[in-house]
């Protein structure tokens, strides 16, 4: 019979099946952090267990962490208690933890992929939501909750349930201007922050085949934002490609056996989805939000909406509720509007892609006087390679300044904040109030938008940077 | 976790829709190593003017004495954004037994039921209808026939849940007790 991507890994993957109940999946690598693991430890603890396979953990920390000088103590009490609670967690449980000060620490999706630990083929947990993000290497990868987080601890398994399947089938080419998180974002804006809820998500088409790995991953990492499961893109060259030779891809005595594996990965011809779209990538232009949930976006020279004319009452509310909370008009274009802060990172677009992208468009100039800046790399490993490919001689000389690791302003958990009533331009993926800090509001666009307001301090389209 | 069979109880109306878990608590709540005491912070930035405890938000509905119950009512799409459980706990912690919507983000769902919240999907009109009611009206959860039942009218919806969350439920036992009576399946599954 025909499968999908989907159903070939799932079907690998289940154990059994409860009668009229859930499948019992097993889970192939279980990604933690500081935030949401501690009450799973002491979970397991408590019943007196140990972590089932330790060796299938990988462990960092990411969302708490201060990304200046990271050599020292963590100044924040409960933060450094959070962190030095993963420390001890992991040493007991025999879990590798690339901590702070660590060759190998960033933020966990963005480590995961270049550390070569995601791989096609695998079911992949972590309590975060952008767990999402390892599907665009045909990996079922999605983001779980503490006491699930402690079942995979306790049994390497998680009850679930099969979810419905979508796919989006983008085809054609990308405009000037246009990149990956253009597309997501446009699509979110399209079938709403919980259009695809219940589903998950594959994205397919010409497309998808032209991006980057790095270009996918910001694609699949936004999934969730839909409320989606989880999104995958079906492995092919450049997955393999970007694999070959990573610290922990398999060796020369596996990769033949493994890549013959991968090969097999992808949808059936006739393979059946319950919800099929069709997009059309060269519709699609540069995109802005301006509201406080990611489906709330519009081409960068749009307008807000119209409020009185929006048919449905309830969304009616949502949106005048938004527009109030961002200090935003009903019916007005965003372009020309001053912007704070340029927010630069998170786990949807601060990998050294983004980046060269980013320094590519400002090389040679220099910010606005009237914005900060922040530039927040992915991983350590991503740091390292922006000073070997001297980016940040370039960051510098624009007046953008360079933090470390870390999720940083994306969720505003360390010092990253942004002050209450202020815009920042962020390349993260969520717009929700008080999500960079109490009061902050966001606009997400892609990394060239970002760096187009950065030189501006203005919304601007980055089509006018564009020869 | 706490069994779950019938509960009688006001409930407290919060007709916002997309309520995500950011504003369920906000991440700079996240930094606490045990499941307790998040109920304080439960709504946090609607709940308190300037983040400050002595300055209450008049008109947010936790800060009405007249609404009080175990039952939250929430607009759809309640639970979306990010996955983080604390948003169950704090539910829980402030003591709502049961979250009612029109729909739910599949994580909180998840997340819900993994601590013995119920999480309740019911028609758009029958949201409405609950939305319409006085302060003093009270609902019941019949977790056993799936029902939610508007006491003072009689009107009741059936509601659905996966079979085996409900027994899980009216047991109060988890999926940890479950996957860790089949770890030998799961043993040989590995071997394969
Ligand atoms: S960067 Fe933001 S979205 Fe990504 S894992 Fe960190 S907090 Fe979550």
């Amino acid at each position: 019979m025909a499968k999908t991507l989907f159903d070939k890994i799932w079907d690998k993957h289940i154990v059994k099946t409860i009668e009229n109940g859930p499948s019992v999946l097993y889970i192939d690598k279980h990604f933690i952090h500081e935030v949401t693991s501690p009450q799973a430890f002491q979970g397991i603890e408590k019943r007196g267990l140990k972590v089932f396979r330790p060796q299938q953990v990988v462990a960092t920390a990411d969302h708490n962490v201060p990304t200046i000088n990271q050599h020292l103590p963590i100044k924040d009490e409960l933060s450094r208690l959070q962190v030095n609670q993963l420390i001890e967690n992991c040493a007991r449980h025999d879990i590798e933890l690339y901590g702070l000060g660590h060759p190998f620490q960033g933020i966990v999706h963005v480590i995961g992929p270049e550390l070569g630990i995601t791989q096609p083929g695998m079911t992949i947990v972590c309590g975060d939501s952008h767990t999402s993000t390892h599907g665009a290497f045909g990996s079922i990868a999605f983001g779980i909750g503490t006491s699930e987080v402690e079942m995979v601890f306790a049994s390497q398994c998680l009850l679930q349930s099969r979810p419905k399947l979508m796919r989006f089938n983008i085809e054609g080419k990308l405009n000037k201007g246009v990149v990956s998180k253009d597309i997501i974002l446009y699509i979110i804006s399209k079938i709403s922050a919980s259009g695809a809820t219940g589903y998950f998500v594959e994205y397919a088409g010409s497309a998808m085949r032209e991006l980057s790995m790095e270009a996918r991953m910001t694609i699949c990492n936004m999934s969730i934002e839909m409320g989606a499961r989880g999104g995958m893109i079906a492995p092919d060259e450049k997955t393999f490609e970007y694999i070959k030779g990573r610290q922990f891809a398999p060796g020369n005595g596996q990769w033949d056996k493994k890549l013959a594996e991968w090969q097999e990965l992808y949808t059936d011809a006739d393979a059946v989805f319950d919800v099929e779209i069709d997009i059309n990538a060269s519709g699609i232009e540069p995109m802005i939000t301006y509201g406080t949930n990611p489906g709330l976006g519009i081409p960068i020279k749009g307008s807000t909406p119209v409020t009185e004319s929006i048919p449905d009452e309830g969304e009616r509310k949502n949106i005048i509720k938004a527009l109030e909370y961002m200090g935003l008009e009903a019916g007005k274009p965003l372009l020309g509007m001053p912007v704070q802060h340029v927010f630069i990172g998170s786990c949807t677009n601060s990998r050294i892609e983004d980046l060269r992208e980013v320094a590519a468009l400002i090389k040679g100039k220099t910010k606005s006087p009237l914005v900060h800046v922040m530039i927040v790399p992915g991983s350590q490993q991503v740091a390292r390679q922006v000073k070997e490919e001297g980016l940040d001689k370039i960051f510098a000389a624009a007046g953008f300044e360079i933090r470390q690791a870390g999720c940083s302003a994306c969720l505003g958990m360390n010092e990253d904040k942004i002050p209450a009533g202020e815009y920042c331009i962020s390349t993260s993926n969520r717009n929700f109030e008080g999500r960079q800090g109490a009061g902050a509001r966001t606009l997400l666009a892609s990394p060239l938008t970002a760096a187009a307001a950065a030189l501006t301090g203005v919304v601007t389209d980055v089509r006018e940077f564009l020869s | 976790m706490q069994a779950f069979t019938i509960l009688t109880s006001r409930f407290v109306p919060l007709p916002i829709e997309n309520v995500d878990t950011d504003q369920i608590i906000p991440a700079r709540f996240l930094k606490a190593t045990t499941k307790q005491g998040f109920g304080k912070n439960l709504f946090r930035d609607w709940r308190y003017e300037n983040n400050d405890e002595t300055k209450p938000k008049a008109d947010f509905v936790l800060n009405k004495p007249e609404y009080s119950g175990e039952i939250l009512v929430a607009g759809k799409n309640f639970g979306c954004g990010s996955s983080r459980e604390h948003a169950a706990w704090s539910i829980l912690d402030y003591g709502f037994r049961v979250v009612v919507s029109s729909f739910f983000a599949d994580i909180f769902s998840n997340n819900a039921l993994n601590n013995g919240v119920v999480p309740i999907t019911v028609s758009d009109d029958f949201l409405e209808k609950i939305f319409a009611l006085d302060n003093t009206a009270t609902l019941t959860v019949h977790l056993d026939a799936q029902e939610l039942i508007i006491d003072t009218t009689g009107e009741k919806e059936h509601f659905d849940i996966n079979p085996y969350k409900k027994t899980c439920l009216l047991n109060g036992y988890d999926d940890i007790d479950y996957l860790l009576s089949i770890k030998e399946e799961i043993v040989e599954f590995e071997k394969r």
